[in-house]
């Protein structure tokens, strides 16, 4: 335990460095994230919607941090390469927490669309970012106050009224640095009245050798009729740490669907907290873990509905080889001001060795009678008899295990909207499983 | 050569249950034999047990298959020496499209043999010539495989697989059970042009009708894990008249 005293003594060591490497916006949330720690520990293992993933743990390395914005070194080009076929002009690279846009996303932009920096964007629309930033994202939790008090930048996308973003927007989120770090980023995606928009990130390390831990909160706010997409890639390796913390607020009648993929990874917890404040919503929430080695994958999701004829459905997928170790918690919280709710979570996993491990909690939290909701969850092995009658057919074994396995994904990336983020990300899929290690540069056509 | 299949005293578990116990079977290439008996005598269990099932042991005995022990090879590998087993109760696997798992099976054959994979277009040509062997429909060429077929469907497909993989040794078992009158002719048909000089095929089944369309040289009894009578093609039709009784009676009285 104590983990987050070592960054509150570093914020505190450092307030005007840090401050003067952002923006106004975001400063002026740090002294209210600090109170809010007040007290405070990073949850560990074993608490409450803690079971298997230690955040103290995870936060416990003496990380630096990179206050001074130095542009670290960072073959940018090479991220470049991943690409998804002919929509790659909105792409956007950001270095641990700096955006780098390409120069054909700032010349195909659209017009009443922003795809840039937090902090730039902080400094050069403050009133429309100070409406947003922090709206989504809870204090309450530790990690997301620890965010907000060391975030410097980030990635602001937003959306102005009626307009309808045609491409995926792409953004490469890569770690990038010599010695052991945390990056704390932010991500503010914004889709005003009417508005649809796309984004794929995908999230990659450059530094495979060096222990590194990313901070991330996105928040994510749909206005009323919006359709916002996003599928979250993360390919990294097992030196890698990753807290994601998603918040999601849902106006009337709003379409929000996402999608959480861990590929590759060392030790990754993904929180999802939909907010569906307002009715007629429709909120899809897709979630794929596909572990080996040591990996380590904790997902967690709370759906709460506050307003009534809502539908959400849930349903995450695990494949654990190995001895990785997968979790699941995930819960639908219907209010009694959310009559007429449809609610479905499923949890679908499949062990394929004796040393992977799975644990699951889902929950129902219903306080109104008009309901209809269910969840389910069921971890089990690959199908021997299956796996038998492929072999009886010349097909080995190992090829029958992947071609079982990517069966066994298909309906998560079935969950993703966009045809050629879905495209991409099964054929991503079959590649991981075929065993070759995920990179960026194989994500080319 | 011509002995394609030599089963020598084989012994097979399940557990610490035997189900086999001791099998001898010779099978020449160009015959067809047939093996029937009571239900749950071991005949599954048997063809199974060649195809290499890990669900069960074998505790004695051996399987030459043209030369070579059967019993020492990979499930896969001896799908590609050539053995074919038509399941009773084939597999239904959702996700898995028949295309792909065909692609994947025809592919790991000719990889096994230092080929490379089949160029698309000859896949699909193939797919379409095997298809009208059994007169198998297209539509479920698409789907998963074996998903939501019906018994006479999954039994089709199996013949289509057969047809694809052109084994040299085919084990039937049961194929002919779900089979509607017209669909047991046409799969029955299928099986008998597959047929060449230089293969054989294993027919599992209780009834006289398939040995109908598909003639046995060979008939064998199955009984508690022992085949105890062989004969021509005359024992199925004795057997359809007179049942197991007598044959029951038999071999449990020796057994006394
Ligand atoms: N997986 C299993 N676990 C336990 N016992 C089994 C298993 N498979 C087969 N057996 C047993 O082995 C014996 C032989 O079964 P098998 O399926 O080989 O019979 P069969 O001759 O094919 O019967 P049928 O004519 O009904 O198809 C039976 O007593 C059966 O219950
Ligand atoms: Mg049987």
């Amino acid at each position: 335990m104590g983990a987050l005293k070592q960054y509150i003594d570093l914020y505190m060591s450092q307030r005007e460095a840090i401050d003067a490497g952002s923006a106004d916006v975001m400063n002026t949330l740090r002294p209210v994230a600090l109170k809010a720690l007040e007290g405070r520990e990073l949850p560990d293992r074993g608490v409450e919607g803690f079971e298997k993933t230690s955040i103290d743990e995870m936060f416990a390395p003496d990380y630096g941090m990179n206050i001074g914005r130095l542009a670290l070194p960072c073959d940018v080009a090479a991220a470049f390469k991943c690409g998804v076929p002919n929509v790659s002009s909105l792409l956007a690279v950001v270095v641990n927490d700096r955006f780098v846009p390409t120069a054909t996303l700032l010349k195909n932009v659209p017009a009443g669309v922003r795809v840039m920096s937090l902090a730039d964007a902080a400094r050069q629309y403050p009133d429309e970012v100070a409406r947003h930033y922090g709206s989504a994202a809870s204090l309450e939790s530790a990690g997301t106050a620890l965010n907000t008090l060391l975030a410097q930048d980030g990635i602001y996308i937003h959306v102005d009224r009626n307009i309808k973003v045609e491409r995926p927007i792409q953004i490469v989120t890569l770690t990038s640095t010599p010695v052991p770090m945390l990056t704390t980023r932010r991500i503010l995606i914004v889709a005003e009245e009417g508005a649809s928009l796309s984004v794929l990130t995908c999230d990659h390390s450059m530094s495979r050798d060096t222990a590194a831990l990313t901070s991330q909160v996105v928040e994510i706010i749909a206005g009323e009729r919006s359709r916002i997409d996003l599928c979250d890639i993360e390919e990294t390796h097992d030196t890698q740490s990753r807290y994601n913390q998603t918040y999601v607020i849902q106006h009337a009648e709003s379409n929000v669907a996402i999608g959480g993929m861990t590929l590759q990874n060392g030790t990754t917890r993904n929180e999802y907290r939909v907010n569906i404040a307002g009715r007629g919503c429709e909120c899809h929430l897709g979630g794929m873990a596909i572990g080996s080695g040591h990996q380590h994958i904790d997902n967690s999701s709370d759906v709460k509905h506050c307003a009534p004829h809502s539908t959400s459905h849930q349903l995450f997928k695990y494949v654990l080889d190995d001895e990785s170790h997968g979790a699941f918690e995930g819960s639908i919280e219907v209010t009694p001001e959310a009559p007429f709710t449809e609610a479905y979570q499923s949890d679908r996993n499949i062990l394929a060795s004796r040393g992977a491990r799975m644990h699951t909690k889902p929950q129902l939290l219903i306080y109104n009678d008009d309901v209809k909701c269910s969840h389910g969850a069921t971890t089990g092995q690959l199908d021997d008899k299956a796996l038998f009658y492929m072999q009886s057919r010349g097909i080995p074994r190992d090829e029958a295990r992947m071609m079982l396995m990517q069966a066994f994904m298909a309906e998560v990336v079935d969950t993703v909207r966009v045809e050629a983020v879905r495209d991409r990300l099964r054929h991503l899929v079959e590649r991981r499983l075929a065993g070759y290690e995920a990179h960026c540069s194989d994500c080319k056509a | 050569m011509n002995e394609l299949l030599k089963v020598t005293d084989l012994h097979a578990s399940i557990g610490d249950k035997e189900i086999l116990k001791g099998i001898n079977l010779t099978v020449n290439r160009g015959e067809v034999h047939a093996i029937m008996g009571p239900n749950g005598s071991g005949k599954s269990t048997l063809s199974a047990v060649l195809a290499g099932n890990p669900t069960f042991t074998v505790t004695g005995g051996s399987a030459t298959f043209h030369g070579i022990d059967l019993l020492d090879l990979a499930p896969e590998d001896r799908s590609h020496e050539g053995l074919f087993l038509s399941f009773q109760y084939p597999v239904e696997i959702p996700g898995v499209s028949m295309v792909n798992f065909m692609r994947a099976a025809v592919n790991a054959k000719r990889k096994y043999f230092n080929q490379p994979p089949m160029p698309a277009t000859e896949f699909l040509k193939l797919m379409r010539e095997k298809r009208a062997i059994v007169e198998l429909d297209n539509k479920l060429a698409s789907r998963s495989v074996n998903e939501g077929f019906s018994g006479g469907e999954k039994k089709r497909n199996e013949i289509f697989q057969m047809a694809v993989l052109e084994p040299c040794l085919s084990i039937l078992d049961e194929t002919d059970s779900g089979l509607d009158i017209d669909a047991l002719r046409v799969v029955a048909e299928g099986v008998n042009k597959l047929k060449t000089p230089d293969n054989a095929t294993i027919v599992i089944t209780h009834y006289q009708r398939l040995l109908d369309y598909i003639k046995p040289d060979v008939v064998h009894i199955l009984y508690k894990g022992r085949i105890v009578y062989t004969g021509g093609p005359e024992l199925a039709l004795e057997l359809e008249e007179k049942g197991y009784d007598w044959i029951k009676n038999q071999v449990d009285k020796e057994a006394e």
